[in-house]
């Protein structure tokens, strides 16, 4: 790189370099060609030397070769050909990284006649087991189509295929594809379409963008509206209101539901609100803002408003947005009012786009506060920016009628300001003002006849005589001396106002042709002669039209009525209005014109189709078995399940899935170890190239406080009996039977033994508590007193509520007192001093209260706990309770559940709350033959279910 | 998606082009400079424009335009976005983003954009990944390299890309372990001519440095996370819990990231750590004004105020400032109109203060508006909203890391109205 700077060598020399043995030489040469082609210089007949070098050992040539070849492979087609074989025999190496930057060169040599070649390859890299392999080939898809359009049908069988692709590393690549090939086959998401929103919160950002965007469109062909019962425009006219109110008539006899796909996407975008990427956070945005209820689109207004942080493109293209959206949704970014705010800093572009939003947001209520903030805007030194803050004025005013006054006034201050364009701008202003109610003010009409004497801007002059002229009769003495010193000055105006002017002198000479007769001849000769053609052609028009000739035509009976008509005021109206059928944050939108490749944003359907199209077979859960995902992991993973993977290489499925659980998540933490492998899962992903070493359990233990795992259980397990002690003989009492255990022991107690249970029963004083009722029994032979509680130690956010102190406890004789525990979900012990220390800790199922859902709200519910929040486990049942009774005995016996009805014999369903969160636990057992059973665990907390998938595995297993 | 980059200095070469797809002729730039010309002033450039076959969309950073060059829809932010990474990008590699260095680093360079996009749409934009692939030059090694021909391509395979936590590169090893957290916090504010508060609000940043051995998994958490309104994160921070529990549980990128960015809800009222007494006047009669600045601390929690400057922009018709500081030292660029105050720490006892006469400029009408001035300042020590980090764990990893956290308030858009 040093010699960089010396003079470019000779072609002669490099092509020399190129040939010599050393690859410094090489490198060197490399360098300073792809120096060339960065700055744009020729380097096309080095190109013979090069390519022989594709296949050089050193990577960083290797690459350089690369960059060379892509930009020139399109001028020397037949040399490019040399390189093929070496990307050939690259996509055959064992290395994945080979065989993906292989396909990436082969496919960007924009050369007709490989593309059989690259077709190929694509497929066969499309079914590569490498998922960066098959990202890569997804990458290739739109570059063989720009090549050759034909191969369009072939390329789609490869989009669909990589479609149904369950990894986050090709769902970001192939939406992309999918969006430059077909992305009018809006019938290839169907199946995908689950699967890519809950995928969605792991995809890196770019891809994220696209397949939001994607989805967006999806949304709006296979959803239903779900404003549809709700009045949409804030001002809308009376027409439309009448429409409204037959689509609500319509719609009151179907009352709306949302899909709950609809609901799915809606909830898996809103994380990515807090992305770091604008983009990220401007395609979640469009997307509430085209698909979600009116209520919810407030949500984006906050990011948006975060945006208006970053680099000023960010900004300005934010702000664009914003003003689109504030015209239909005003009320969403009132809060926000203040971040729009203009400080005399920014870039006049900027400035424009935020007074834009502020006067799309000023309504009765703020206007005060908005009008204030202009005043200091109108003394800026940008003029450019004094001027929009005028018309800004404007467009308030003749939006909010209270204020009309107000800012008329203020207006008509400004014409007395020192800077002319100022001036200028206002009179623009008040004129189309005035036009409103002009009776009322012709002394401010007068005023500005006046200025005709100093103001120069041409636009203003226009508009100051058109307002003349409009209304001559209110200023009858004014206006034909206005008239006499534009026609004194005629030849020296410029056009606008020439053109005024002769309207001027046609009105005055319809309404007071005495005075001015002789002034509208001598204009009119005057124009007759102008250079412009529009000037002459306007001369003799009206000449033609007021001055009444034997010639003349029946018009000129009507030429008062043209031209001193009511004229309508102007309607002062945002640029943004109606941008909004533009998808926001699309190039289209910022442009106001449909940019190439734009895909329209369908209105939506007046009737939803069919909503099963999205089902996928189980087989294929939706929620992508086996992906690795990174974001969504809400809480450590407690390492839990059938421990017997133990250094073992995974190679069938079933413990594959085992493995699933402890995979998801902290992969990482295991010190794995990266290594590809052929097992029938091949397809799937990450996962199968991820084996573990033998697991270092001690890693975990590090995290075994945090997470309350089952080490935890087993500390003081041995003396308090664990939960699934309790499961090996507890098997025959059924749901209202509780099961005791041990607090204090006969010997260890002097006398004094203690047993507790969970009685189940709602704690009466705190419904957040769990009820433990504790029974004291005085095996001793005096009499025991004052038993309370002290020395109460807990985990923090926990509470307890103490017994009522038992004031003496004779021998042999026994009493029971309630206590409440507040355990805050989790299986963390309280311990206490009963006389003795003890500790009590619950197993995870009697965290739990039962509540009732009928079959409907379990499904809907299990719905929604989808994705992270569901654990599924195959097991074999036990001999013994292959029959409903048996399992619903079991499984109420290990978790304080209650059972939801089912149509099914074949699948039972149990629900619960949490007791301190109300977190929804949702069971669900699926027998099949020969006991083979699914057991699938929904619940919000992740701990709770994988610890109650554990505690119900074992209940069902023994 | 992005078909092609011209990058453009302030004079309008252009001396870097790359493309990602068939080559585009430099002409297409012409359409830019015309805009360029017409907006005068560059930051008013806009930064998308519409040609007849093609889409422009550009951003300046520092003083260079990145120019992309763009045939069919795409979202605008999108390539804007991705511009800023790629700007991000050089500047993490060459400590800065300049004509010079660009031209120096050209190979470099070129290999980045040519992985950073793959026809057109992102490939790899995570730093790590990219370090990986192409080391970073440093002296010592580029003299290495042409002594010996080695090269700055990577020979290890960028094993990062294949991973679901593409941020962070494998195999990281330290012999000292540490992570750093720099909790920053801008006070964007405009005061009016009477000093009362017209908008503020806080925007805070956490920067970490962290070099930490193997997969450590970290665990953040605040002592008072209600006061943060609203939050973005880097993509290795886990959102469920930040939902569930309010705390930032993340496998962190190796070395220099910004972990979050925040604002604190707008309900609370900002602290303004100082008050500002001015008064510019112009006199009507005769061509001069005079100005006269005090500062005084306000809310400033007992800290000391720092690195307190005084930026106006002053009207076209303002010759020359003849001016005293108490304290700093002044200047006044004839050319831009700039006056700077520089005064440093702000002594309680003895407010600083300017004042002088301003020369206008004969025969030209009085300015009718008052510059504003702008402000910056530092405080250490002090994160203003009153955030606070309460600790922070490590997961999966044996070893102790030197943790540690720092507080700094400074003045983000800090406006005052005269």
């Amino acid at each position: 790189m040093f010699f960089l700077s010396i003079l470019p060598l000779r072609h002669d020399d490099l092509k020399e370099m190129l040939d010599s043995n050393k690859d410094s030489l090489k490198l060197e040469a490399m360098k300073r060609i792809v120096a060339m082609i960065a700055r744009g210089k020729n380097a096309s007949d080095l190109f013979p030397a090069v390519v022989k070098n594709v296949a050089c050992k050193n990577i960083e040539v290797k690459k350089l070769v690369y960059v060379y070849l892509v930009r020139y492979a399109e001028e020397q087609q037949d040399l490019a050909l040399l390189s093929i074989s070496t990307f050939q025999r690259g996509l055959k190496d064992p290395n994945q990284l080979i065989r993906a930057s292989a396909l990436r060169v082969l496919s960007s040599i924009r050369v007709t006649i490989i593309v059989p070649i690259m077709m190929l390859a694509i497929k066969e890299a499309a079914s590569d087991m490498s998922p960066y392999v098959r990202k890569t080939a997804a990458h290739a898809i739109p570059k063989l189509y720009s090549l050759d359009p034909e191969q369009k049908d072939q390329l789609i069988e490869v989009i669909e295929k990589l479609l149904a692709d369950k990894t986050t590393l090709v769902a970001g690549s192939v939406v992309m594809a999918f969006e430059e090939v077909c992305p009018e086959r809006i019938d290839l998401i169907h199946k995908n379409y689950r699967k890519l929103c809950n995928l969605l919160i792991d995809v890196e950002e770019w891809g994220q963008v696209v397949i939001i965007n994607m989805l967006t469109r999806y949304a709006r062909t296979q959803f239903l509206n779900p404003n549809i019962n709700v009045n949409d425009d804030e001002d809308e006219d009376e027409e439309e209101k009448e429409k409204k109110a037959e689509a609500m008539a319509m719609a009151k006899r179907k009352p709306y539901v949302m899909d709950p796909d609809h609901r799915l996407l809606l909830r898996n975008t809103k994380p990515l609100l807090q992305s770091r990427n604008a983009a990220v956070v401007m395609a979640v945005a469009q997307l509430y803002f085209h698909l979600a209820p009116k209520a919810e689109v407030g949500v984006i207004a906050k990011a948006l408003v975060r945006l208006l942080r970053s680099h000023s493109e960010v900004q300005y293209v934010v702000l664009q947005n914003v003003a689109t959206m504030t015209i239909k949704r005003r009320g969403m970014f009132e809060p926000y009012l203040k971040s729009f705010y203009i400080r005399s800093t920014d870039p006049t572009q900027i400035k424009v786009l935020k007074l834009e939003v502020l006067t799309n947001l000023a309504n009765e209520t703020n206007i005060s506060t908005i009008l204030r903030e202009f005043q200091t805007y109108i003394k800026s030194m940008d003029k450019d920016f004094v001027a929009a803050t005028i018309q800004a004025i404007g467009r308030c005013a003749t939006n909010i009628g209270e204020v009309r006054d107000t800012c008329l006034n203020g207006l008509v201050q400004l014409l007395s300001n020192r800077d002319e364009l100022v001036v200028a701008e206002s009179v623009v202003v008040i004129k189309k003002l005035l036009q409103m109610q002009p009776e009322k003010h012709s002394d401010i009409i007068k005023h500005m006849a006046k200025l005709t004497d100093n103001i120069q801007v041409p636009m203003a002059r226009a508009s100051i005589l058109w307002l003349i002229g409009e209304y001559c009769e209110h200023v009858p003495k004014i206006a034909p001396d206005v008239l006499r010193k534009m026609a004194k000055s005629f030849t020296n105006e410029e056009d606008i106002v020439k053109l005024q002017i002769i309207n001027l002198a046609a009105k005055l000479y319809l309404t007071n042709s005495k005075q001015t007769k002789l002034l509208t001849q001598y204009v009119l000769n005057l124009a007759k002669y102008d250079q412009n053609y529009d000037i002459r052609d306007r001369a003799r028009f009206i000449r033609q039209l007021i001055v009444p000739t034997e010639k003349s035509g029946a018009l000129s009976k009507y030429a008062k009525k043209l031209f001193l008509a009511l004229k309508p005021a102007p309607v002062l109206e945002s640029p943004f209005k109606d941008r909004d059928h533009f998808q926001l944050g699309s190039l289209s939108h910022l442009l106001n014109a449909k940019a190439g490749g734009y895909q329209e944003l369908p209105d939506w359907p007046e009737a939803a189709p069919d909503p099963s199209v999205r089902n996928v077979e189980v087989k294929e859960s939706v929620r992508a078995v086996g992906t690795v995902t990174y974001r969504d992991t809400g809480a450590l993973w407690v390492f839990q399940g059938p421990q017997k993977m133990e250094g073992s290489e995974v190679t069938d499925l079933d413990s594959f899935k085992c493995l699933k659980l402890c995979l998801m998540g902290h992969v990482y933490l295991c010190r794995c170890m990266w290594t590809e492998c052929d097992t029938q899962c091949g397809s799937d992903n990450l996962i199968c190239q991820t084996f573990l070493s033998p697991f270092d359990s001690d890693l975990f233990s590090t995290e075994s406080d945090s997470a309350s795992g089952s080490e935890s259980g087993s500390g003081s397990g041995e003396e308090s009996g664990s939960g699934s002690q309790m499961l090996s003989f507890s098997t025959i009492a059924p749901s209202s039977t509780v099961k005791s255990y041990e607090l204090l022991h006969r010997i260890t107690g002097e006398g004094l033994s203690v047993e507790y249970c969970f009685s189940r029963q709602p704690f009466s004083s705190d419904a957040n508590m769990v009820a433990v009722q504790m029974q004291f029994t005085n095996n001793s032979t005096s009499e025991t007193k004052s038993l309370h509680m002290e020395d109460v130690k807990l985990q923090s956010g926990m509470r307890v509520k103490e017994f009522a102190e038992i004031e003496s406890l004779p021998a042999g004789e026994s009493a029971t007192a309630v206590m409440g525990i507040d355990f805050c979900d989790s299986t963390q012990a309280a311990n206490f001093q009963l006389k003795f220390f003890v500790s009590i800790q619950p197993p995870v199922g009697e965290l739990m209260q039962p509540v009732f859902l009928t079959e409907n709200e379990f499904k809907k519910e299990q719905g929604q706990l989808m994705g992270m929040n569901e654990i599924t486990e195959k097991l074999t049942l036990d001999i013994k309770c292959r029959n409903e009774h048996a399992i619903v005995q079991r499984v109420t016996t290990t978790a304080n559940l209650s059972r939801v009805p089912c149509g099914s014999d074949k699948e039972c369903r149990f629900a619960g709350r949490t007791v301190t969160s109300g977190s929804l636990v949702l069971v669900t057992v699926v027998t099949k033959d020969e006991g083979a059973t699914q057991l699938t665990v929904n619940c919000e907390k992740m701990v709770i279910g994988t610890m109650l998938v554990k505690d119900i595995l074992l209940a069902l297993t023994q | 998606m992005i078909h092609s980059l011209f990058l453009i200095n302030q004079s309008g070469d252009i001396f870097l082009e790359k493309h990602w797809k068939s080559v585009i002729g430099r002409s297409v730039c012409d359409y830019f400079f015309e805009a360029k010309e017409k907006a005068v002033d560059p930051e008013n450039v806009a930064p998308v424009l519409q040609t007849p076959h093609h889409y422009l969309i550009s951003i300046l950073r520092g003083k260079l335009f990145f120019l992309s060059v763009i045939q069919t829809e795409v979202p605008p932010l999108f390539v804007i976005e991705f511009l800023h990474r790629v700007a991000d990008t050089f500047q993490d590699y060459f400590g800065d983003c300049s004509e010079g260095v660009i031209k120096d680093n050209l190979v470099t360079v070129y290999e980045l954009l040519e992985e950073m996009l793959d026809n057109g749409f992102p490939l790899a934009t995570e730093s790590n990944v990219l370090k990986e692939m192409i080391r970073p030059p440093t002296i010592l090694r580029s003299v290495v390299n042409t002594l010996t021909g080695g090269s700055n391509v990577g020979d290890t395979l960028p094993t990062g890309q294949l991973s679901n936590i593409p941020w962070r590169r494998a195999g990281v090893k330290y012999t000292n372990n540490e992570a750093y957290f720099d909790v920053i916090e801008e006070i964007d504010a405009i005061l009016d001519k009477s000093g009362t508060t017209v908008c503020a609000e806080i925007q805070g940043v956490i920067e970490a440095c962290v070099r930490l051995t193997g997969m450590p998994d970290l665990t953040l958490s605040f002592m008072n996370p209600r006061l943060l309104d609203d939050v973005s994160f880097h993509p290795c921070v886990r959102f469920k819990r930040w939902e569930s529990e309010r705390v930032l549980s993340f496998i962190p990128p190796d070395g220099n990231f910004t972990l979050m960015t925040y604002h604190v809800s707008s309900q609370n009222l900002v602290a303004i750590p100082v008050y500002v007494k001015q008064n510019i006047s112009f006199f009507e009669t005769g061509p001069c004004g005079r100005l006269d600045i005090t500062i005084g601390p306000k809310q400033t929690m007992g800290k000391t105020v720092e690195g307190l400057m005084v930026t106006i922009h002053m009207p076209k018709a303002v010759l020359s400032a003849n001016l005293t500081a108490t304290q700093g030292n002044y200047s006044y660029d004839l050319a831009t109109k700039v006056l700077v105050w520089d005064i440093g720490k702000l002594n309680p006892q003895k407010l600083p203060n300017l004042r002088g006469s301003l020369s206008m400029q004969a025969g030209v009408p009085r300015p009718e508006e008052n510059p504003s001035l702008n402000i910056e300042l530092k405080i250490q020590q002090l994160a203003i909203s009153g955030l606070k980090v309460s600790r922070l764990d490590m997961y999966g990893e044996k070893y102790k890391p030197f943790k540690g956290v720092k507080y700094v308030t400074k003045a983000g858009k800090f406006q005052v109205r005269t």
